[in-house]
C-alpha cells in the first residue's frame, strides 16, 4: 500500500501534447477517479503509472520511490483492463496465480490467496472453466480477482466496467466499492462515466484536454465546480447554462439576454462583465414568480419528471420530484436560490466566488 | 435471404455446385493424371495413353523407383532440408514479425521495405556470386548451405505471415501479463505464442512447401548424390529416364506427398490467421 | 549529494531508454542477420558483376559495356515483351479465377472444407514438377490436351502446343495459372472474411444488387490487400525460370525466352556472368519501380478509403 505522487508530468506524442504539467498526489488506500471525456488523457496518465507507457517529462513516484524508469513488473501494481485481457488459454485459477507463479511464490500460499480471492468475488464455482466459458461480468471479477492475488501497492483500473450492461455495471460499481473498503489498497480509476465517479470515489480529479480541471472530494467538485467544464461534466441531467451580463446596482445582479433579471451571490464581478451562469436542473423551481418560460418537453422518469423549458433564450431543464400534468407548450415561471447559481465568467470559463 | 423463389434458389445451389466441380477438376486434374500414369503397366501406355484409367493397374513403377535407385536418400535429404528450414524461418520470423506488430519504432518502414525487396530478387543473379562464397565457407555440396540459402529466402514471406497473425492477438495481453511480472519476452512466449500456434503451424507448412519444392539452388550447390535432394533426384532421373513415363510419373507422385499433405492439413489456418491480422489492418 | 542523486536518475533514464530504443531491434536482429549476409552482400557482389567482363580464368574492369551491349540485344528486347506476356496473362488470368474462387468458398455449402484442402493443393506441388506434369499433359504421346484440342477443332492436328513458336507460351501459361490460383484464392478469402457483415446487411436494405454490393464494398474492402498480393505475385511470375524452362528451355526459337530464363540461360550456358549479372541489374530495377508504383497506389488507395 501506497501513496502515489505525480510532479509536472507530461508526455508529447509527436507534435501533441498529451499530459500538460499534471501534479496529483493520491494518499495511501485513497480511491482516486480519474474522469473526463474520450481523448482527454485519463488512460494515457493511469498507463504512465502503470509503466506502459514513457513520459516525457516529470516524476512518478510509487510510496517514496521514483519510478520512471522502472519496468511494469517491478512497480508492484495490479490492473484490471477494460478489456479483462485474462489470458485464453489458461483457466481461472491459472489466470489469477500466473502473477504469483511467475515470482516463484510458494504453491501453498498461492492457493490460499486464490481461494481467499476467489471467495470475496464469488469465484469458487468458476475456478476450472476458460475465460471463453464465462460472461462478461464474470469475467470482470475473475480479472479483479488477478489483481487481488497480488496483494500490490496500487491498484489500477482501466474502465473496468464500460463493455458491461448498465445493470451489471451499478451491481459491480457497489461491489468495488465494497472491496476497496475491505481491502484499503490504494487505487487509481479511470472512467468516463461520472456516475461512476461520484459513487465510488474519494476523490475526483476532472481532466480534460491533457489538463486536470479540478480535483477534490465528489460532492466539493460537484457543489463547487472551478469551470464550465468540470461544471457541465459533472452532474447528471446536466447544469443548465444561461449567458448574461453582469451589473452592480448595489446588489450584484446578473442581466439575461431576454432582459430578465437574476439576483446572484457573488460580489467580485465588474459591470458589464460577460457571465455564463450555471444553475442546476434540481435547484430550479416552478414559482409564481420569476423567469418566464414555455414548457418544451415533458420526460417522466418515475421518480421524477424532467422538464425541458425554453426560456431566457435558451433551452433549461429542471427536475421536478414528483408527478406533475404540466403539458407542453404551458406558460411557467423559473425561480431559484441565487445560492445556488455558480458564476463563471465567460471568457476564461473559470468560477467566480 | 428473403424474396428469392425456390426455383432461383435451386438454379443457384446447382450453378454453384457446377462451378465448385469445375474448380475441383482443374485443380486435381493434372495430380489425378500423374497417378494414372504412375500406375499404368508399360506395355499399356501409348495404347492407353488416353483413357480416363488403364485398364489393370500395376505398382511395378514405384517398387522400381524405390528399391533401384537412391530416391530414398533424396527424400530424406529434401525432408532433413525442408523440416530445418521451416522451423528455423518459423522462429527467425515469429521475433520479427512480433517486433513489426507491436512496436514502433523509426526505421520501421525500412525495414518492411527491406524485406519486400528481398522478394523481388532475380534469384538467378544471386546464384554465382553465393556459390562463390559458400565454396570459400566450405558450404557447398552440403545440407546446411541449403538451409541456410533456403532459410534467407524464406524469412520476408514468413514474417509477413507472422506479423498478420500476430496483429489478431489483442496487446492488451501482453501488458497484463508484463503488469503481473514477465518480461516481455517471457509474455510473447507463455502468452502470445501458444495463441499464435495455428499461424505457426500454417508458416511451417508454407515454408516447407517453398524449400521442398526449391530447384536451383539445390542443382548448383549440390553435386554428390547422397547430398541430393528430391527436386533434384527428381529432375536427373527424369534426365536419365527420358521415355520411362511410368516411373517418372511414380517418382513425381511420392514427391508430391508429404508436401501436399502437410500443406492439406494446415492450409486453413492460413486462411483463419491472416483473416484475424486483417481485421486490424 | 543532491547532484549525485540527479547523476544516478540521469544514468539510470539513459539506461532504460537505450534498452526501449533496442527492444524492437533485438527481435528483428536475427532476420536481418541473415537478409544481409545471405542476401543483401551477393546481390551487392551481383551488382558488381555486371560492371566486369569474366572469361575462362580471369575477369577484367569493363564499366558499362555490358549494359551497351545489352542496349544493344534483339534478344534482351524480345524476352523483355515476352515477359510481359507472360506476366500479364498468367497474372490476370489467376487473379480472376482466384478472386471467384475465393467467393465461392466464401459460401457455406456441403463439404466446402474438403473442397477448400483440395483446392489449394496446386500451391503445394514444387513448380518444376508442375512444369513437367503440364508438359506432359501437354504431350500428345501420354497427354490428353493436344486430343482434346483437336476434337474440339482448336488444333488441326493433336500436337504439343509447346513446340509451336505461335502458341508454346501457353503452355507455360496455363501451367502458371494452375499453379498461382490458390495463393489469390487464400489471401482474397481471407480478406473477404474480414468484411463485416453489417455492411452488407445495410448495403441491401438500401437497395444494392449482388453486383453492386460486389463493387461498392467487397471491391474497396479488398483493395489494399489486392494491391500487395497482385504486386508481390508480379513479381514473383516475372522472376521465375524455372516453371518456363522445365516446359520449353526457352524455345521454341526463343519464343518462350523471358528476361528470368535468359538470365539463367547466359549464367549457365554461356557461362557469361557479366552480362548475365547486367541484365539481372535491369530486371531489378524494373520491378523495384513496379514495386514502389503499387505501394503508391496501395497508399493512394487506403488514404481515400
Amino acid at each position: 500500500m501506497s501513496s502515489v505522487t505525480l510532479t509536472n508530468v507530461s508526455k508529447t506524442f509527436g507534435a501533441v501534447k498529451v499530459l500538460s504539467d499534471i501534479n496529483l498526489t493520491i494518499a495511501d488506500g485513497e480511491f482516486m477517479v480519474l474522469v473526463g471525456p474520450s481523448g482527454c488523457g485519463k488512460s494515457t496518465l493511469l498507463r504512465a503509472i502503470a509503466g506502459l507507457e514513457e513520459v516525457s517529462g516529470g516524476e512518478i513516484r510509487i510510496g517514496e520511490r521514483r519510478v520512471n524508469d522502472v519496468a511494469p513488473r517491478d512497480r508492484d501494481i495490479a490492473m484490471v483492463f477494460q478489456s479483462y485481457a485474462l489470458y485464453p488459454h489458461m483457466d481461472v485459477t491459472k489466470n489469477m496465480s500466473f502473477g504469483l507463479v511467475l515470482r516463484k511464490e510458494d504453491p501453498g500460499k498461492i492457493k490460499s490467496r486464490v481461494d481467499v480471492a476467489s471467495g470475496k468475488l464469488g469465484l469458487g464455482e468458476l475456478l476450472s472453466r476458460l475465460p471463453k466459458q464465462l460472461s462478461g461480468g464474470q469475467r470482470q471479477r475473475v480479472a479483479m480477482g488477478r489483481a487481488i492475488v497480488r496483494d500490490p501497492k496500487v491498484f489500477l483500473f482501466d474502465e473496468p466496467l464500460s463493455n458491461l450492461d448498465a445493470k451489471l455495471r451499478a451491481q459491480m460499481r457497489t461491489e468495488i466499492k465494497a472491496l476497496h473498503q475491505s481491502l484499503n489498497t490504494t487505487a487509481v480509476y479511470v472512467t468516463h462515466d461520472q456516475v461512476e465517479a461520484m459513487t465510488m470515489a474519494n476523490r475526483i480529479a476532472v481532466m480534460n484536454e491533457g489538463v486536470i480541471q479540478q480535483v477534490g472530494p465528489p460532492l466539493e467538485v460537484y457543489d463547487r465546480p472551478a469551470n464550465i467544464f468540470v461544471a457541465g461534466f459533472i452532474g447528471s441531467p446536466t447544469m443548465n447554462f444561461i449567458e448574461a451580463v453582469a451589473s452592480l446596482k448595489g446588489k450584484p445582479v446578473a442581466i439575461l439576454n431576454d432582459g430578465s433579471h437574476l439576483s446572484i451571490s457573488t460580489k467580485n464581478v465588474k459591470a458589464g462583465q460577460k457571465l455564463t451562469l450555471g444553475i442546476r436542473p434540481e435547484h430550479l423551481q416552478m414559482a409564481t414568480a420569476g423567469l418566464a418560460g414555455e414548457v418544451l418537453v415533458v420526460e417522466p422518469l418515475g421518480m421524477m419528471t424532467q422538464v425541458v423549458v425554453k426560456a431566457a433564450g435558451t433551452h433549461v431543464e429542471l427536475m421536478v420530484l414528483e408527478r406533475t400534468d404540466i403539458a407542453p407548450g404551458a406558460k411557467v415561471k423559473l425561480a431559484t436560490n441565487p445560492a445556488y447559481i455558480h458564476t463563471f465568467d465567460r471568457a476564461t470559463g473559470r468560477r467566480i466566488e | 435471404m428473403v424474396g428469392k423463389s425456390n426455383l432461383r434458389r435451386a438454379f443457384e445451389g446447382t450453378g454453384l455446385y457446377m462451378v465448385v466441380a469445375l474448380y475441383v477438376i482443374f485443380a486435381l486434374f493434372p495430380i489425378y493424371w500423374t497417378v494414372k500414369i504412375s500406375v499404368t503397366p508399360q506395355n499399356l501406355l501409348y495404347s492407353e495413353g488416353i483413357k480416363l484409367w488403364p485398364s489393370k493397374i500395376t505398382l511395378a513403377n514405384y517398387r522400381s523407383v524405390l528399391a533401384a535407385s537412391d530416391f530414398p536418400r533424396y527424400f530424406l535429404n529434401s525432408m532433413i532440408v525442408s523440416i530445418s528450414t521451416s522451423l528455423l524461418v518459423t522462429a527467425i520470423a515469429s521475433l520479427a514479425g512480433y517486433a513489426l506488430s507491436r512496436f514502433i519504432f523509426p526505421g520501421k518502414v525500412w525495414v518492411s521495405l527491406l524485406l519486400l525487396l528481398t522478394q523481388t530478387f532475380p534469384l538467378v543473379m544471386v546464384i554465382p556470386p553465393i556459390f562463390r562464397i559458400m565454396g570459400q565457407l566450405g558450404l557447398t555440396d552440403n545440407l546446411y548451405g541449403l538451409i541456410i540459402i533456403y532459410t534467407a529466402f524464406n524469412i520476408a514471406f514468413a514474417t509477413f505471415l507472422m506479423q498478420s497473425f500476430f496483429d489478431g492477438v489483442p496487446k492488451d495481453l501482453e501488458e497484463a501479463a508484463m503488469i503481473d511480472g514477465c518480461s516481455r519476452f517471457q509474455a510473447l512466449r507463455r502468452i502470445i505464442l501458444p495463441l499464435t500456434l495455428p499461424g505457426m503451424g500454417a508458416t511451417v507448412a508454407f515454408v516447407f512447401t517453398a524449400a521442398w519444392s526449391e530447384l536451383l539452388f539445390a542443382l548448383m550447390l549440390i553435386n554428390s548424390e547422397g547430398q541430393k535432394t528430391f527436386s533434384v533426384g527428381l529432375l536427373t532421373f527424369i534426365g536419365k529416364f527420358a521415355v520411362d513415363w511410368g516411373q517418372m510419373m511414380a517418382a513425381s507422385v511420392l514427391a508430391l506427398i508429404p508436401v501436399c499433405l502437410f500443406f492439406a492439413f494446415l492450409q486453413r489456418y492460413l486462411v483463419t490467421g491472416l483473416t484475424a491480422g486483417a481485421v486490424k489492418g | 549529494m543532491a547532484e549525485a542523486r540527479s547523476d544516478e536518475i540521469n544514468s539510470q533514464a539513459k539506461m532504460r531508454r537505450l534498452r526501449i530504443w533496442a527492444e524492437p531491434w533485438l527481435y528483428l536482429s536475427p532476420a536481418l542477420i541473415f537478409i544481409v549476409t545471405v542476401l543483401l552482400l551477393p546481390l551487392v557482389i551481383g551488382i558488381s558483376y555486371s560492371f566486369y567482363k569474366f572469361s575462362a580464368f580471369h575477369s577484367e574492369y569493363a564499366g558499362f559495356d555490358q549494359y551497351r551491349a545489352l542496349a544493344a540485344d534483339p534478344v534482351l528486347y524480345h524476352s523483355l515483351s515476352n515477359t510481359l506476356w507472360w506476366t500479364g496473362a498468367s497474372l490476370i488470368l489467376q487473379f480472376f479465377l482466384g478472386l471467384g474462387l475465393a467467393l465461392i468458398l466464401n459460401r457455406p455449402f456441403l463439404g466446402r472444407k474438403l473442397v477448400q484442402a483440395v483446392v489449394f493443393l496446386p500451391w503445394a506441388v514444387p513448380t518444376f514438377l508442375t512444369g513437367l506434369t503440364w508438359a506432359w499433359l501437354f504431350n500428345p504421346l501420354i497427354g490428353p490436351i493436344p486430343h482434346v484440342l483437336y476434337f474440339l477443332g482448336i488444333q488441326s492436328e493433336a500436337v504439343t502446343i509447346l513446340a509451336s513458336p505461335d502458341h508454346a507460351m501457353w503452355g507455360p501459361i496455363a501451367a502458371n495459372v494452375w499453379y498461382g490460383i490458390p495463393f489469390f484464392a487464400i489471401t482474397l478469402l481471407a480478406a473477404r472474411k474480414s468484411i463485416p457483415t453489417e455492411l452488407y446487411e445495410a448495403a441491401s436494405i438500401d437497395g444494392a444488387t449482388a453486383w453492386q454490393q460486389f463493387t461498392k464494398v467487397t471491391l474497396p474492402f479488398l483493395a489494399p490487400t489486392i494491391a500487395i498480393t497482385v504486386m508481390l505475385r508480379t513479381v514473383w511470375i516475372a522472376t521465375f525460370a524455372d516453371l518456363i524452362y522445365v516446359m520449353t528451355a526457352g524455345g521454341p526459337a526463343g519464343s518462350t525466352e523471358t528476361i528470368a530464363t535468359y538470365i539463367y540461360v547466359t549464367t549457365f550456358k554461356a557461362l557469361d556472368k557479366g552480362y548475365a549479372s547486367a541484365i539481372a541489374v535491369l530486371l531489378l530495377v524494373l520491378l523495384i519501380l513496379y514495386a514502389l508504383l503499387v505501394i503508391q497506389l496501395r497508399r493512394r488507395l487506403l488514404r481515400d478509403f
